[in-house]
């Protein structure tokens, strides 16, 4: 498998379906893991880096679940490369770029996969459509399983499993949903709902994690406690704090429906026709036409296109996709002529 | 165009803030800029937060412990409160009493509740393996994998079956 053929498939998470996959895009949960007697990855001299990323790989080229898939050494993979695998959320921005002694293991459908040495040895994720908490959560439990079979871990039975920083240590796990909330935002009702989350002990974050911005509407909502509290009753609790969001989410569409449906419309149409109509365009203009849009399909305003045209959208007009599928660099003025080209193309249906 | 905060100096520096999505302009001269720069600074950053909670021990009077050194890796009190990150696994014993307060003020808990891993050199008792396994039975039957399952059952027969021994003798 090489990474070119990951252009070929819709991610699980952007198949709009699974529970709730109308306001819920996406599941993740990911686990920090260390190796047992080993300096954490940023701490770690070059040598031990390199020891460290042999032992890691070794061991995770022998776990079932990851055999058939790829295992990628970041030095050895161009920026667009790392960047596309950004983009499809199998990487973080961090690991992007900083390539030495770090690599990514990925199933062969790219719902697991592991990194290797960026904050903490292994970052462990399952990332599923749509709603789906517990079922995540019962995927990477059984993938660590696996893993600690070939890797001891840095555990402890006091403080659990221990981590490069505080923030994570304990379960070292970080469930999280991503949630398209258009209608909160247009009823202006999600500050108040931000300001809640915070105080219920969870995060939110925007689309590509830890500092970076809410945009096209779409937050990622986590717990932050690691620490004292199990992994089910995380899941648990996040689970029941997703559903009342849900909910409020549910309601502002309704108040938008019954209260403003002018308006709505002619939002949702006018989104729709600068994408189909559009010769040049930035990514941001197009992920907030984009949210609108599919905001417009959820409550079949417009019925012609299928949700899962609109969440690849959202990934294939980003700058490492577009460049990927162009077979070759791009600059930023000709990648908005790409985008609004491939919006027409497939818009179109 | 005079700074809104003290009114007097001309406004050199515009910021937009969005609090709670709703947007508001500042126009400021270059003296409050900087203080409200660092006002906003102070906002976020989760390395400066978790500086601010290692620091917890000055505050109360403790001495800092700056020079305390893990052995196993190098890494002192003071590199931890810079980056914030931690050296090595062996640094949570060398920084111990530290890092509870710290753990504390993070998660309101210093005791792991959840998952213990199937191979660690800790010395896992048999009472808590069995409620580990009883774990993992129940998700296995929930995937309805149903070969795992039995073979989970027949540990926890096994490991009950050592422990009532036990208590006999």
């Amino acid at each position: 498998m090489k990474i070119s053929d990951l252009l070929n498939q819709t991610s699980e998470w952007l198949k709009g379906t699974g529970p709730n996959a109308e306001i819920i895009l996406s599941t993740r949960i990911r686990l920090a893991r260390n190796i047992e007697g080993k300096p954490f990855s940023n701490w770690a001299a070059k040598k031990q880096a390199t020891e460290i990323f042999e032992e890691a790989i070794q061991g995770l080229m022998d776990v079932k679940t990851l055999k058939t898939g790829m295992v990628l050494v970041l030095k050895d993979v161009s920026l667009v490369d790392r960047q596309f695998l950004v983009e499809r959320h199998l990487m973080s921005k961090e690991q992007a770029s900083h390539p030495e002694n770090k690599g990514v293991v990925l199933s062969k459908d790219e719902v697991c996969s592991v990194m290797v040495n960026e904050e903490d040895h292994l970052r462990v994720q399952v990332l599923g459509s749509g709603f789906n908490l517990r079922k995540c959560w019962e995927m990477a439990d059984k993938l660590d399983d696996q893993i600690s079979e070939k890797i001891t871990y840095a555990f402890s039975l006091e403080l659990g499993y221990l981590t490069a920083c505080p923030t994570n240590t304990g379960t070292a796990m970080r469930a999280s949903v991503m949630a398209h909330l258009p209608a909160l935002v247009m009823t202006k009702r999600i500050g108040k709902l931000l300001e809640a989350i915070t105080k219920f002990g969870l995060t939110t974050r925007g689309l590509y994690g830890e500092g970076t911005e809410a945009s096209g509407n779409i937050f990622q909502v986590s717990n932050s406690v690691t620490l004292g509290q199990s992994e089910d009753d995380t899941v648990e609790y996040l689970e029941r704090f997703v559903k009342q969001l849900i909910g409020h989410e549910e309601n502002a569409r309704r108040t938008l429906l019954t209260q403003q449906r002018g308006e709505l419309e002619d939002r949702v149409w006018r989104a729709y026709g600068v994408l189909r109509a559009a010769h040049i365009i930035t990514s941001n203009e197009t992920i907030d036409l984009l949210s609108t849009v599919r905001l417009g399909v959820d409550l079949e305003i417009i019925k012609e296109i299928d949700r899962r045209v609109v969440n690849e959208l959202f990934i294939a007009t980003q700058p490492a996709h577009l460049q990927k599928m162009e077979g070759k660099e791009l600059t930023p003025p000709e990648r908005d002529v790409k985008r609004a080209a491939i919006i027409r193309t497939r818009l179109a249906g | 165009m005079v700074c809104d905060l003290c009114n007097k100096n001309v406004a050199t520096v515009h910021l937009t803030e969005i609090i709670n999505d709703q947007m508001r302009e500042l126009h400021l001269c270059e003296g409050c800029a900087r203080e409200k720069g660092t006002e906003m600074e102070q906002h976020f950053g989760l390395q400066d937060m978790l500086a601010g909670l290692a620091d917890i021990g000055e505050e109360l009077g403790e001495e800092t412990g700056d020079q305390l050194t893990c052995d196993a890796c190098g890494m002192t009190y003071r590199d931890f409160r810079k980056i914030g990150r931690l050296g090595c696994p062996a640094c949570y014993d060398t920084f111990k009493k530290k890092l509870m307060t710290v753990l504390r003020r993070i998660h309101g808990s210093t005791r792991h509740v959840g998952k213990i891993p199937a191979r660690t050199n800790q010395d896992v008792s048999d009472k808590l393996r069995i409620q580990e396994l009883k774990r993992k039975l129940q998700r296995s039957i929930e995937m309805e994998e149903f070969e795992e399952a039995a073979r989970i059952r027949d540990e926890i027969r096994k490991l009950e079956r050592k422990t009532s021994e036990g208590f006999k003798q």
